[in-house]
């Protein structure tokens, strides 16, 4: 019973807790207000410019917000990032100096060792999965809440996913009962228990599951809408030709869903790249276990060292550069084709 | 992020039901029994995880501590005590969770409709009011994409934190930098949608002596309520969830900071506190979970359209 009296108690201190809370609500509500105000006034302005000229005004309010705020809050930082990146702390222009640091140092070997298996791992299990799955499941009885059950990963954030996964992998010493389901299933199977999250090298491995685990879904999900667009002709026409099923997945489903694929893939590499709140939340990079996404955050802000940051914020965009136009190009062509 | 577009032709992933006779026949011939087996692992492999952490957040502590949360099958204990505790503002295991949660919904609420209101108008404009360089400064924003917010952290804090503007750490500094974050990947779905309306639509609204204020209202707005629900769950699950974002801009006080940075704190701090740490986890996971079990349909519509983003 000491919960109700818990949630008693919890409710008389509601009271206080919703005076200091409110204003808060209310400062939000007011922003969206004053927000669409202005935002009106913009386009009672629009409306009523002078006739001559119109087009020109209503062009620039229309535009000029987004623009300015682009230009001031991602294209001017983005160029001073990488102005930062080749200089000393003092602002010295000192060359590729960040950069040898970062490929010199151990740790930060381990960064990129890290990243590299990250990128390497995480695409190709979602993607594979997903793909399974997606196959498995199509046109299944109960097909929409099977998918819902993969796809809603998605939904929870890195930093909940990494929590959950932590339980998972939650460590008690030999003798004592286990409270995370891993190590109890080894324990069950005869084995020792094992300290998944900080054992290194594995780990490294342990952490990226976690992303692997929230981008089946959305891997998955595309993946099975371009499944649903080969046309059910060509696959009765190839099981008349007596092609097994993995023939048919083969020579039939696979190439028509390329384009697909080549899409899930990259934009899973990408996010893969610059997602540092797993890491950052299972082990703050400890036990080797950091990635350039995390180690820029940590150098920047908990480290003192914004130079080494901005330099492996550098190092993020030259490693996601070529996929994006690699992206780009695979799509500008599948549109060609199809 | 990235220009990511389901090329395939696109069938909600939601009403994927079979039709008809010929559905029925493809599929006993596709699905066997090994199909089965692995469709069932991984559906398992998916979902435990999650429903480990649900029950034992409602586990008493001491259970908690001393044996797996399976066994509730056998010796079943239930309690809202972890969630009291993770709500509690006083005492030594204070978390004081129900203050970040709001601060999630002073963050996120401005930081949706902000960015939204501003690529619409933006995506219009690029779409049908024509002006010299309008296709090159499209090119430029889309290609906006390709920066990792990582690129934009450190001078865009320094910027805020300017005397003249001095808004580091407070909410609209939040609010701010989630807005400009998200404006490449929005203006560019936005101007997809938007561009789509039929010409003839756009054109008896001018001969009607429209101008673009007033087609702005009238036609696009109306016409683009499905594409905005889409962008606007997105955006939505995508500032709950930030964390980045709001421990470089919130400062990280409980004045500001959002539930994901608490509960990325209480992992550092008290990472052995599962009763806390379940509870908590719950409580930030809630909401999303709401939004996207009743929204789905539009969530995959997005997601097919636009991918992910950051």
């Amino acid at each position: 019973m000491t919960s109700l009296a818990g949630v008693a108690q919890g409710a008389l201190r509601m009271e206080g807790f919703w005076t200091e809370q409110s204003p808060k609500l209310g400062f939000a509500a007011i922003a969206i207000v004053v927000f669409l105000a202005v935002m009106g006034l913009v386009m009672f302005l629009a409306d009523n410019a002078p006739r001559k000229g119109r087009d020109v005004v209503q062009l620039l309010l229309f535009v000029l917000p987004a623009m300015l705020l682009l230009a001031a809050g991602m294209i001017w930082p983005a160029l001073s990032t990488m102005w930062q990146s080749v200089t000393s702390k003092a602002g010295e222009f000192v060359g590729l100096d960040n950069f040898v640091t970062i490929f010199t140092d151990p740790t930060g070997q381990v960064v990129l060792r890290n990243t590299l298996l990250w990128v390497v791992f995480v695409p190709t299990i979602s993607t594979v999965v997903g793909l399974a799955y997606a196959l498995f499941i199509d046109r299944a009885k109960g097909e929409r809440i099977l998918k819902s059950l993969v796809f809603m990963p998605m939904a929870i954030s890195f930093v909940g996913a990494s929590i959950i996964w932590g339980f998972m992998y939650t460590y008690r010493s030999e003798g004592f009962p286990q409270i995370g389901l891993l190590n109890q299933i080894l324990v069950w199977i005869g084995l020792s228990p094992y300290q998944f999250v900080e054992t290194p090298p594995w780990n490294t491995f342990f952490l990226l599951v976690v992303m692997a685990w929230i981008q089946t879904g959305f891997a998955m999900v595309v993946l099975s809408a371009a499944i649903k667009g080969v046309p059910a002709e060509i696959v009765e026409a190839a099981e008349l030709d007596g092609a097994s099923a993995w023939q048919r997945f083969k020579n039939v489903t696979l190439p028509w869903i390329r384009g697909s694929l080549v899409v899930v893939v990259t934009t899973i590499t990408i996010s893969t790249l610059k997602v540092f709140d797993i890491v950052r939340t299972m082990t703050g990079g400890q036990y080797n276990t950091s990635v350039v996404a995390n180690e820029m955050y940590t150098r920047a802000f908990r480290l003192g060292q914004p130079e080494i940051g901005a330099a492996l914020a550098v190092v993020l965009f030259i490693l996601v550069l070529p996929i994006v136009i690699y992206n780009i190009r695979v799509l500008r062509q599948h549109k060609e084709t199809h | 992020m990235s220009a990511a577009i389901a090329p395939e032709p696109v069938v909600d992933a939601a009403d994927a039901t079979p039709s008809g006779g010929k559905a029925k026949r493809v599929k006993k011939r596709l699905t066997s029994r090994t199909a089965t087996f692995f469709a069932i692992v991984i559906a398992a492999l998916w979902t435990i995880p999650t429903f480990g952490l649900f029950v034992s957040s409602f586990r008493p502590d001491t259970d908690i501590a001393n044996s797996g949360w399976w066994t509730i099958f056998t010796n079943p204990s239930f309690t809202l005590d972890n969630y009291t505790a993770v709500f509690s503002e006083s005492g030594a295991s204070s978390a004081s969770l129900g203050v970040y949660f709001i601060n999630s919904i002073v963050i996120t609420l401005p930081a949706t409709v902000f960015p939204i209101t501003l690529a619409l108008m933006a995506a219009y404009a690029f779409a049908w009011i024509p002006f010299r360089g309008s296709s090159w400064i499209f090119v430029l924003v889309f290609a906006l994409q390709i920066v990792p917010l990582q690129m934009a952290l450190i001078p865009l804090l320094k910027i805020f934190n300017y005397p003249w503007l001095d808004i580091g750490g407070t909410f609209p500094a939040v609010w701010i930098a989630h807005t400009i974050f998200a404006l490449p990947l929005e203006i560019f779905l936005l101007h997809n949608f938007i561009s789509e309306i039929p010409r003839d639509v756009m054109e008896a609204a001018r001969v009607d002596g429209a101008n673009h204020a007033q087609i702005f209202r009238r036609v696009v707005i109306p016409l683009s309520v499905p594409a905005i629900a889409s962008v606007a769950i997105f955006q939505f699950l995508w500032v709950w969830n930030d964390l980045l974002v709001a421990l470089v801009f919130s400062g990280g006080t409980v004045r500001t900071a959002p539930v994901t940075q608490r509960i990325a704190e209480f992992a550092g701090t008290r990472g052995n506190d599962w009763e806390l740490l379940t509870a908590a986890a719950f409580v930030g996971t809630i909401v999303p979970l709401i939004v996207f079990f009743s929204l789905q349909r539009y969530f995959v519509r997005g997601l097919l359209a636009g991918s992910t983003k950051g």
